[in-house]
């Protein structure tokens, strides 16, 4: 190789740059936020996991088979039924949307758009609610 | 170990067969996590009458059907009539049936029928035009009849407007929701946003709990009956079948699904 030096040289320093952010930011994640769930409610619709890894393809199942199909009552894992419905079912027990719904996504920076058009629910104030299940 | 090429094909292939077994069981043993729900309304081929015989009984400037139904649906009130949005909404008998004037017959014309506004909604047609332009099936005819609109899917192109005979489609020119009163605005019900398509969705959310179309509810006079035309016994077949009826533009070929009688 000709110029073996000049190019690994330049290789190396091409690398740091790239991986740059990386290092600038190593040991400063941000730690994920606290969610208040608001609601005494020990199970959601499905198991917590379930509903944390995948609650955007439930919530879409449902638009679909409301919307589409017509059909609007679920019969979860557990037996119980529920109505498919945002802003009927879900944000009964999730009543803090702020502080729920939008600080995960603000961290995950994901920006769906249910909000434009379904209502989000009015919010307790925070003397009114107590005792509301928080989780880490 | 001796193996002839046909043992090997027939392993081979009951080996395929055995993966199939599993998902074949699953999907027999599922039971169906979603339903219509106990309570709903189901029908066959959705319809409504307008009785502007019994309308016109009810007093001057009476507008329950239309108030009941935008505030069920939080349709925006907004004043510049350019981005108007309505789902249901009373017009002159020339704009509802347009060409069927006649300066001899026009003088025929009950007077009481001549000066009410008549009321129009979307016609929920057998054969919608709206559907057959939509390039996203955003707007889409159910098996019972309702031509029902996704505004998950609406991009807002506006063919459908164009294709509907009755503008029975408003556009969200603009965000609706600060024209949506907050003390009245009926939280168990979406907004729509800017860019989406909007109409009457014959109630819907509200067959679906077992309740009948908020203007029909809302009507005291009980001028517009809602029902299902496949089954004779209902009280919309019964009404068509002692009253002449007509609808609106039929000479289209819509099969508009909203019958007048006048």
């Amino acid at each position: 190789m000709y110029n073996a030096g000049k190019i690994i040289i330049g290789l190396i320093i091409f690398l740091g740059l790239v991986t740059a952010p990386f290092w600038y930011n190593k040991g400063k994640a941000s730690p994920p936020p606290k969610l208040e769930v608001g609601t005494q409610e020990k199970q959601c619709v499905e198991p917590t996991p379930f509903m944390k890894s995948s609650h955007m393809q439930l919530l879409n199942e449902w638009r679909d088979e409301v919307v589409r199909n017509g059909k609007r009552v679920y019969t979860s894992s557990t037996g119980k039924t529920y109505e498919m419905s945002l802003q009927n079912t879900c944000t009964k027990c999730h009543a803090k949307k702020t502080q729920f719904c939008d600080r995960c996504h603000t961290y995950m920076d994901s920006a769906p758009k249910c909000w434009d058009c379904h209502i989000a629910p009015v919010e307790p104030t925070a003397t009114g609610q107590q005792a509301a299940r928080s989780d880490k | 170990m001796n193996s002839t090429r046909r043992r090997f094909l027939q392993v081979a292939g009951l080996s395929v067969l055995g993966l199939g077994v599993k998902p074949a069981c699953d999907a027999m043993a599922a039971e169906p996590k979603v339903s219509v729900g106990p309570e709903a309304l189901v029908g066959k081929r959705w319809a409504m009458i307008v009785d502007q015989k019994k309308c016109i009984k009810e007093e001057e400037g009476c507008k329950k059907c239309v108030d009941a139904c935008h505030l069920t649906h939080n349709v925006p009130t907004i004043p510049n009539a350019k981005d108007e949005v309505k789902w249901i909404w009373q017009t002159s008998l020339e704009h509802a049936f347009p060409g069927t004037q006649s300066p001899v017959l026009d003088g025929y014309v009950k007077e009481s029928l001549k000066n009410r506004p008549l009321i129009v909604l979307c016609n929920h047609c057998d054969n919608p035009p709206c559907v057959r332009v939509c390039p996203v099936q955003a707007t889409f005819r159910r098996p019972d009849g309702i031509v029902m609109m996704d505004y998950h899917r609406c991009i807002g192109c506006r063919f459908c407007m164009a294709a509907c005979p009755y503008g029975a489609r408003s556009l969200n020119w603009r965000d609706p929701r600060p024209f949506i009163k907050t003390e009245t605005m009926n939280r168990e019900y979406p907004t729509r946003t800017r860019g989406v398509v909007e109409k009457c969705t014959f109630c819907f959310e509200r067959l679906s709990k077992g309740l009948k179309p908020a203007c029909v509810e809302a009507c005291k006079e009980k001028c517009l009956i809602f029902g299902d035309l496949e089954d004779p016994k209902s009280e919309v077949s019964e009404v068509l079948r002692k009253n002449p009826s007509i609808q609106r533009k039929p000479h289209l070929g819509t099969r508009p699904q909203v019958y007048y009688i006048l």
